[in-house]
């Protein structure tokens, strides 16, 4: 594995940025420039930079959507969100209509989020493509059929020209997939979702969205320490704050930094992802949350090694 | 994991001494069982002296969170008091400091909660 490359990051249904939240950031922008004139674009680069992400960017709104670039020739992807539709469009720019590629895709589950930027994935539309798709649920392929059924979509399922498989794993052994190992395993969601732990020449990658965990069930916490268990690094649903994911929130299927950051220090993981961001939080509060939860590895870290923390964006590459 | 608790009037106040982590979590779980499941007649209101807690990991918030939840369902008050740095620090980020009251001491939260348990409080200090 060379790098995981994020496509869409955002939970429970795309968001984008609006007017007013980009005039926003231009005005403190401009602002903070406080009448300085830049003698570089290395110069105007650099103030630009120092802004950080809420200052001149955004961390996106797309729907999960993650690939893990192999190095194979052959497409890693994790999950159908909206963020598929860019990708799918790069692939093509990449290869064009005339060079059939294989897709590898990995489910966590088939809620509408996860899966709603199938029916514009542009490779399903060309003959000769490969879509392998993959999940440890017995409906994978009736909810993906479902969606773009009439009135729902105007191009059948069945009328796509691109090879499409659906191959259901067995959780918690290994499968030997497009060069990874891959396992997966049972996580905490209404209809239940999968984790997966994708290894390949001494890398470890994890990713774990849509999962609730239940602070009071110590097997849980162990089955989850020991799949991320010496990880290179972890993507991990942290949309909630702790108390509201054990509150008000309980039995919504999806975990905190807090509990993030927790298991993979009990794992030895090396670096955590925060992801599935909740979509009422602006770029200011993921900001926020981000920096928390830095600070609260520092003040749980103990013995256990240091852990880098970041948060998803769309666009965001990582290299392993 | 240390623990005491006392009755001053009609609120019980329980102080843990320790880190409350994953490896004695419980130990409070169950030290505030008499507490909540048999609360004396006329209590109403639980108050945690945490001045002697020195951090807080997620299954310790999950028992002051269960806490709540059982106090609340008997219409009694519960508040969190003399937090520490620290562990102020992981209320803040956990957003706890929504799930219970915080105060800064127990006598400032007896001040709040009741006026006979201050004069308990001040008759035991004397």
């Amino acid at each position: 594995m060379k790098c995981v490359r994020f496509w869409g990051t955002r939970g429970s249904l795309p968001v984008a940025l609006t007017a007013a939240a980009v005039r926003k950031k231009v005005i403190a922008a401009v602002r903070g420039a406080a009448g300085r004139s830049f003698a570089s674009d290395e110069e105007l680069d650099a103030y630009v930079d120092r802004l950080g992400m809420a200052g001149s960017g955004t961390y996106g709104g797309h729907s999960p959507c993650v690939e893990i670039e192999t190095g194979t020739g052959e497409y890693v992807l994790c999950d159908l969100g909206t963020g598929v539709r860019p990708f799918g469009q790069k692939a093509m720019a990449r290869h064009g209509a005339g060079s059939p590629q294989t897709y590898h895709v990995f489910m966590s589950h088939v809620h509408w989020d996860h899966i709603m930027g199938f029916p514009l994935f542009t490779p399903a539309y060309i003959r000769g493509n490969r879509i392998r798709i993959y999940g440890g649920h017995a409906v994978l392929e009736e909810a993906l059929r479902r969606q773009q059924a009439a009135p729902s979509f105007p191009v059948d399922f069945s009328a796509l020209p691109a090879t499409i498989e659906f191959i259901r794993l067995d959780p918690d052994k290994p499968h030997d997939i497009a060069g990874l190992t891959v396992t997966l395993t049972l996580q905490r969601h209404a209809g239940d979702s999968y984790g997966y732990r994708f290894s390949s020449a001494g890398k470890t990658v994890i990713y774990s969205t849509d999962s609730e965990h239940a602070l009071g069930d110590a097997e849980e916490t162990h089955r989850f320490v020991e799949f991320f268990r010496d990880s290179d690094l972890v993507i991990f649903d942290a949309m909630y704050s702790l108390a509201d994911a054990i509150s008000v929130k309980a039995d919504w299927g999806h975990s905190s930094n807090i509990v993030a950051v927790e298991l993979c220090q009990m794992a030895g993981a090396r670096h955590l992802c925060l992801f599935h961001h909740e979509p009422v939080h602006s770029d200011e509060a993921i900001d926020r949350v981000l920096a928390e939860t830095r600070r609260f590895e520092e003040i749980s870290r103990g013995g256990y090694a240091p852990l880098r923390v970041s948060a998803a964006y769309d666009g965001m590459e990582i290299t392993l | 994991m240390e623990f005491s608790s006392r009755s001053l009037a009609d609120v019980v106040v329980a102080a843990p001494v320790g880190p409350i982590d994953h490896a004695n979590a419980q130990a409070l779980e169950r030290a505030l069982v008499p507490v909540l499941n048999g609360p004396e007649p006329g209590m109403k209101a639980l108050v945690l002296d945490f001045s002697g807690v020195e951090f807080i990991s997620s299954m310790g918030l999950r028992v002051v969170m269960v806490a709540a939840k059982q106090m609340r369902g008997r219409s009694m008050r519960i508040a969190v008091t003399a937090l520490t740095p620290v562990v102020k620090e992981v209320f803040d980020i956990a957003r706890f400091n929504h799930v219970t009251e915080v105060f800064p001491s127990v006598r400032a939260a007896l001040e709040q909660i009741s006026p006979a348990a201050l004069a308990a409080f001040e008759a035991a200090s004397r």
